[in-house]
């Protein structure tokens, strides 16, 4: 029971304030103290680096949207034949496909990584097959690593929402498909996996959140995103809170931007009675 | 080294030249930090909680403030922003009072930044699953002449676990795989040593899955209790599905 519980973690649309009655007189005083926190650590510390790194802190966090919607939208391909193989496939398909997602779910993701990076890594150039072949430039980089794990890792925690979403739809519809004489592929594509992806927008909205939050990891296999951009600024300035603020501030800002674009989509799609 | 077999199975022994020995003692470490930071979270989660549903508005502004920055920020830089200002802070309070700096053991600074985190996730769980329980349970209990406090021992708590448990389970599982984070601040949990005994000795597939098999094991295990625990908090309830 607890694998479909994972989503009640997520940040959901329903975080973020809504419009009405927000200006009440004891938040207008707390927006005024935060200001000043904001405003005195804007004059007391240290930000003449800002201007030298902006460049670099712009490219980084291209790289890391970057890692994330291509994991995204790959994992969450990936995910679909996971959900379907475990709801509906054969015991051959079943099987392999809940191991999959048990495994990766119970292994933290810097431990998928490294594996991925540091032993893959180091096992590539021992044959000269690889080392010939086309991928090789690619293979040397870290970033194909990167990708590779944080694909995995959405597969596996989506492949598990979308078996809950699967199963979820209610058997009348598609016994309404079957009964209009559609075949297996129509039915599939027209009511099952529409239905399945609508049932599970809220969760993937809100995993996509947490996926953004993991991209941060592949700064430790030296791809170059946000993260290690900061990283490289605590290193030559000697400071040590104004990057890290900064960069949790870049974060909530990505997630603020993804939180609310998530939720114009999800509007749009019509629900009945919500 | 190693090229004879495929396999060096010798390095995983357990004595000086095997690496097993200290593969354990850093699994034992993640287990302590993951205990230590989930106790913290669910006492800082049943405070935040409460306030959220029955604090005054400034003290439910201030929880969604912190509920919200610690789940939009990245676990990495919060562990990193926490390790650093929490030890930091610390001192700086200590020298104030006139204590003189102390050297914060790893240990407590990483429950420290595990707990944070997980309170701000156990808070929402908590809240979530106080208020699913029918409002007409606690007005029974206070029909029948109980103070607050005997309601919050004798009926909130106990009928709001059946909704809890999913979600602190779920968190559970979270503490255990978070702590892998600290190998970045250089604390030697599991996957930080499992990385020196691969770099040392250059089996890295073996020592990453040693430490992944040790890491699997731990979600099984917790599985098993979780069911446990969850069908006794559920015992009474219909059965689903």
């Amino acid at each position: 029971m607890t694998d479909e519980t994972t989503h009640a973690l997520a940040f959901t649309p329903e975080d973020l304030p809504k419009g009405k009655g927000f200006f009440q007189p004891h938040r207008i005083v707390l927006m005024l103290i935060f200001a000043s926190l904001v405003l005195t650590l804007a004059v007391f510390m240290r930000w003449d680096w800002l201007p030298r790194y902006l460049p670099k802190l712009g490219s980084g966090i291209l790289v890391s949207l970057a890692m994330l919607f291509s994991t995204a939208i790959i994992g969450f391909l990936l995910a679909v034949p996971l959900g379907l193989a475990q709801v509906t496939g054969p015991w051959f398909l079943k099987a392999p496909a809940r191991i999959f997602c048990t495994v990766i779910r119970g292994t933290p993701l810097l431990l998928q990584l490294w594996l991925l990076y540091y032993g893959l890594g180091s096992l590539f150039p021992q044959f000269p097959a690889i080392r010939h072949s086309f991928l090789w430039p690619y293979l040397r980089e870290a970033w194909p690593y990167g990708v590779a794990a944080l694909t995995i890792s959405f597969a596996a925690y989506e492949g598990e929402v979308m078996r809950g979403a699967f199963a979820g739809v209610p058997a009348g519809e598609l016994e309404a498909a079957r009964a209009y004489g559609m075949g297996r592929w129509t039915a599939f594509r027209r009511i099952w996996l529409p239905r399945a992806v609508h049932r599970a927008l809220p969760t993937l909205n809100g995993e996509t959140v947490l996926q953004l939050k993991s991209t941060p990891l592949v700064a430790t296999i030296t791809v170059i995103d946000v993260y290690a951009v900061i990283s490289k600024v605590r290193q030559e300035t000697y400071l040590t809170y104004e990057p890290l603020l900064l960069l949790a501030a870049i974060y909530m800002c990505l997630t603020g931007i993804l939180v609310v674009a998530f939720r114009y989509f999800e509007n749009r799609i019509p629900t009945r009675g919500a | 080294m190693a090229a004879d077999t495929f396999i060096n199975w010798s390095l995983l022994s357990l004595s000086a030249p095997g690496w097993g020995g200290v593969l354990l003692q850093g699994f034992l470490h993640s287990i302590q930090i993951a205990i230590g930071g989930y106790a913290l979270g669910l006492l800082l989660g049943i405070g935040g909680a409460f306030g959220k549903l029955y604090g005054g508005p400034v003290l439910r502004d201030l929880l969604e403030c912190y509920t919200t920055i610690v789940r939009a920020v990245p676990e990495l830089v919060l562990i990193l922003l926490l390790y650093y200002a929490g030890t930091d802070l610390l001192n700086q309070l200590l020298g104030a009072v006139g204590f003189g700096s102390i050297d914060i053991s790893g240990l407590v600074a990483g429950i420290f930044v595990i707990g944070v985190v997980q309170g701000a996730y156990s808070t929402e769980v908590l809240r979530g699953a106080i208020k699913a329980v029918p409002a007409g349970q606690i007005e029974a209990a206070r029909a029948y002449g109980m103070s607050p406090v005997k309601v919050l021992r004798r009926i909130t708590l106990p009928a709001m676990l059946p909704y809890a448990i999913p979600g602190l389970a779920n968190l559970w599982l979270i503490a255990t795989k978070d702590t892998a984070l600290l190998a970045v601040v250089g604390f030697s949990e599991l996957t930080l040593v499992t990385r020196q005994a691969a770099g040392a000795t250059k089996a890295y597939f073996l020592f990453f899955c040693a430490a992944g098999a040790l890491y699997l094991a731990l979600t099984l295990v917790s599985n098993v209790f979780i069911g446990m625990i969850e069908r006794h908090a559920r015992r009474g309830f219909a059965e689903q599905r």
